[in-house]
């Protein structure tokens, strides 16, 4: 069947699922890949039984995320360095 | 690496930030990459200013939803995902251990903008890889 894996289209065998997805296109750290299936985004605990139908669009997103912390905002030191 | 960023499109990530105050702000941006004599350029096309999901002075985690039109608006405009961008709006331009762990993609650009002084915002730009955070170039282009 044909689905849409990041805009691009893949010939995928009938009812794959999210996990062996991921696995077939060597997803890095999908520990932190959120996925979408026609712009519905999944719980991790639906990867195993989420079956791929055809004409699905799917999505991966790498968590994009970060930011000071609480010793970086408080002037604590880092590395060595103050600034 | 060196990253040129428009003049139009830092201020656009600086007024967002300053509008998000206290909290942190975010989002992506996209653009082109070449090769040339002195290494790679990155040249940024579009900025995405994008909600912070986490709300927060200290963390921050792009809305998913809005990573996703985003993802689509370039692809749809063929521009690459270059990296993303963030605030700190009370620590250095540099990056945290936070920001290292989650730094996820080797070939991202993450920038990041201090307004621990408020009068005088400090936009800087980092590669990150295997841990290790290194400062890249960051030209503003009028």
């Amino acid at each position: 069947m044909i689905i849409t894996v990041a805009g691009e289209q893949k010939n995928v065998k009938d009812e794959l699922s999210i996990s062996e997805l991921i696995e077939q296109e060597h997803v890095e750290t999908p520990e932190y890949v959120t996925v979408s299936v026609n712009e519905e985004f999944l719980d991790r605990d639906q990867f195993e039984t989420t079956k791929l139908k055809e004409g699905d669009v799917v999505e991966f997103l790498y968590f994009m995320g970060g930011g000071a912390q609480k010793s970086e905002i408080t002037g604590g030191k880092k590395d060595g360095i103050l600034e | 690496m060196k990253v040129l960023l428009k003049r139009e499109d830092y201020e656009k990530i600086l007024n967002h930030a300053v509008s998000e105050l206290p909290n942190e702000a975010c989002g992506l941006i996209a653009g082109t990459e070449e090769e040339r004599k002195g290494g790679t350029v990155r040249k940024v096309e579009k900025v995405y200013l994008l909600t912070n999901a986490d709300h927060s002075n200290e963390h921050f985690a792009l809305d998913p939803k809005e990573q996703l039109a985003a993802v689509k608006d370039m692809r749809t405009l063929r521009l690459k995902p270059l990296g993303n961008w963030h605030s700190h709006p009370e620590s250095p331009s540099r990056s945290s251990d936070e920001d290292i762990r989650l730094a996820f993609d080797k070939n991202a650009s993450y920038l990041i903008l201090s307004l621990m002084e408020r009068d005088r915002p400090v936009l800087r730009s980092f590669h990150v890889e295997d841990g290790v955070s290194a400062e890249e170039e960051l030209e503003i282009v009028e």
